[in-house]
């Protein structure tokens, strides 16, 4: 427990160290990645939510990363061509304010969750990895084929939204609203993993027929484990579009949801930071493979074989040892 | 609209499912065996339509590039069974999903690698081109009916395979039982490395049928895989019977979905706002599909619940 207590001290002061010497030396494109390995730390976190704490093997996480990021497209894009976004039965203007846009994507993602979730939970094991992927696909498909937002081509935003006394488009700043954001994820994660509906959350993960036999029914714990990790990978679909200015069906596609996966696994199932280790891997083996080679993909899928074939438990489990609690 | 129009699309959602169903067979038996999730089966399927477009601009031969595409499909299955997969079995399904994703990153990659990324082009031979004139006067692509009769007539051999032969009967016992029929003295990683080459085969043909049609290109496996998943969740994984029947199902809901749909909402909106909500409803409409099979059979029609 203590070296995994180190190990996510050093993680932060990387993420912390990293942006700072980059805006000394003038690289914003080392900043502009560092905050890309944050806002897919946060959609790992919360796909791990409901992989690593409640084994809920979701192939679908795409579904709210995509939500998330058309909340912010939708929403902005109103904003800027100003559109009302709706006038029936009362007006809806967009807006170009982040929190407004924040709290959008979270509710969004998280009613959606409720309504995949209760469908899927009907379902488990492999299932449930298929009809997970499936309804993401859905939504790809819907987002191509609907012609208002853009269709196939996606929508652009000129200016990244509004946060209250801070220049947005100065990367550092943005750098500073993501690494808080996640530093507010990882608290909440910690202390709802470590609170009694987390405990209960991992007891059915490890023997569902007890948990049911002492009256906690596992549906109701998944189901909320499932919305809460889908509103956290919401947030991160946000923060994603802004990061970009654009958002796209593929944000949706099941590419999207194979890579927050990655990060889970890279980093560690089941532990709170391992996303964090995951994402921030990623995308380091994506900038120095992809100047190695054209074709990088092919040593980063090596790479993720060797990871699951011979270091079970990820970077996690490499440098801090296997969890106890962690079957 | 007019019947015809009907018919053709009707058996074009035919031929769609038919080939589903070459692809979900091979997912469905990998998984009923061996409980593995295999997600680069799509994989397989590209192999195999490459193999086949290599083989043809070599030869020009369309016969010798559907045997090529079998065996380079089938082979490339066993190298990665041998390799890979073997180590899989005893995994969760999470370690699975991984797996072979990461190895789906690795087909595509080498394939650009040592084929570009500009698509190639496979020519249907000239004896299968052209169309073919049906009852009532239906005039229909000769190639899509071919497409059709193959793979009705694959169908009708896995059935009888797996009901009648001898190899036929150690996949339904090692579905039910792996342990015993290994006391029994079935050599089991034999058996294992034989039922993925079959269905990487099978997805490896289905490749080299359709690059006939489509183009063969890097990346043409997952939207196919994908759709090859919602054909076996639907019929119940593990199921040969219950592959077919979803790729039917599939195949037509998916293509009738896209002409009738748009047509339906015409019916009381106005036609462009028809269309949009026509075709987006279609697109889903797979989807929509099967969720509404789990809901009411959260095992897929024909499974016994894994």
């Amino acid at each position: 427990m203590k070296r995994e207590t180190y190990l996510n001290a050093a993680l932060l002061l990387i993420l912390l160290v990293i942006p700072l010497w980059a805006q000394s030396a003038d690289e914003p494109f080392i900043i502009t990645l560092t905050t890309r390995a944050v806002i897919f730390a946060i959609a790992g976190v919360g796909l791990n939510f409901a992989l690593g704490f409640g084994g809920l093997v979701s192939f679908g996480h795409a579904a709210f990363f995509g939500i998330g990021g058309y909340a912010m497209g939708i929403l902005a894009y109103h904003a800027q061509t100003y559109t009302p976004l709706m006038e029936f039965p009362f007006v809806i203007e967009g807006t170009k304010s982040m929190p407004v846009i924040w709290l959008t994507a979270i509710i969004t993602s998280a009613l959606v969750a409720v309504g995949l979730g209760a469908l899927s939970l009907r379902t488990s094991g492999v299932y449930f990895i298929m009809i997970t992927l499936a309804f993401a696909q859905m939504f790809f498909f819907f987002t191509i084929s609907w012609p208002t937002y853009g269709g196939e081509d996606g929508l652009s935003i000129y200016i990244r939204n509004d946060f209250p006394g801070l220049n947005t488009m100065d990367p550092i700043q943005f750098y500073a609203i993501c690494y808080v954001i996640l530093l507010l994820v990882l608290f909440f994660v910690y202390r709802a993993a470590h609170s009694p509906f987390g405990l209960a959350l991992s007891a059915a993960r490890q023997n569902e027929d007890r948990i049911q036999a002492v009256g906690q029914g596992p549906y109701r714990l998944y189901l909320t484990a499932y919305v809460i990790s889908g509103a956290i990978t919401g947030l991160a679909g946000a923060l994603f579009a802004d990061l970009n200015r654009f958002v796209s069906p593929t944000m949706f596609s099941w590419q999207t949801s194979g890579e927050i996966m990655i990060f889970v696994i890279l980093g560690g199932v089941g532990r709170v930071f391992g996303p964090v280790a995951g994402a921030a891997l990623f995308i380091l083996l994506e900038h120095q493979l992809g100047g190695l080679s054209e074709f990088w993909h092919i040593y980063l899928g090596a790479i993720l074989l060797g990871v699951v074939l011979f270091a079970r438990g990820g970077l996690f489990g490499l440098f801090a040892g296997r969890e106890v609690a962690h079957d | 609209m007019s019947t015809l129009l009907l018919i053709e699309q009707t058996l074009n959602g035919l031929q769609f499912g038919v080939m589903l169903f070459l692809m979900a067979a091979g997912l469905t038996l990998i998984f009923g065996v061996m409980g593995l999730i295999n997600l680069a089966h799509g994989s397989l399927y590209m192999v195999g339509a490459f193999a086949a477009a290599a083989v043809a601009a070599a030869t020009g031969s369309f016969i010798l590039a559907l045997i090529g595409s079998l065996i380079a499909a089938a082979l490339a299955g066993v190298i990665v069974e041998m390799t890979v997969i073997r180590r899989l079995y005893d995994r969760d399904h999470l370690d699975q999903v991984l797996a072979t994703f990461a190895l789906i990153l690795i087909f595509s990659e080498g394939t650009r690698w040592v084929f570009g990324s500009f698509p190639l082009f496979l020519d249907k031979p000239a004896w299968l081109s052209g169309t073919v004139m049906l009852p009532f006067g239906i005039e229909y692509s000769l190639y899509r009916l071919t497409i059709i009769g193959i793979g009705l007539v694959v169908a009708a051999g896995l059935f009888w395979m797996i009901a009648r032969t001898r190899i036929g009967i150690q996949i339904r016992a090692g579905e039910n039982d792996r342990e015993m029929i290994g006391a029994l003295g079935v050599n089991i990683s034999r058996l294992y490395t034989l039922v993925f080459a079959l269905g990487a085969a099978l997805a490896g043909f289905a490749g080299a049928l359709i690059g006939a049609i489509q183009s063969v290109q890097v990346g043409m496996g997952e939207p196919v895989l994908i759709l090859a998943f919602v054909v076996i969740v639907i019929g119940g994984i593990g199921s040969i019977k219950g592959a077919l029947v979803g790729a039917i199902l599939v195949g037509l809901t998916d293509t009738l979905g896209r002409l009738l749909l748009p047509q339906v909402f015409g019916l009381f909106m106005e036609p462009s706002a028809a269309t949009s909500v026509g075709s987006s409803l279609s697109s889903m409409s797979i989807y929509i599909l099967m969720a509404g099979v789990l809901l009411f059979k959260p095992s897929g029609l024909f499974g016994g619940g894994h």
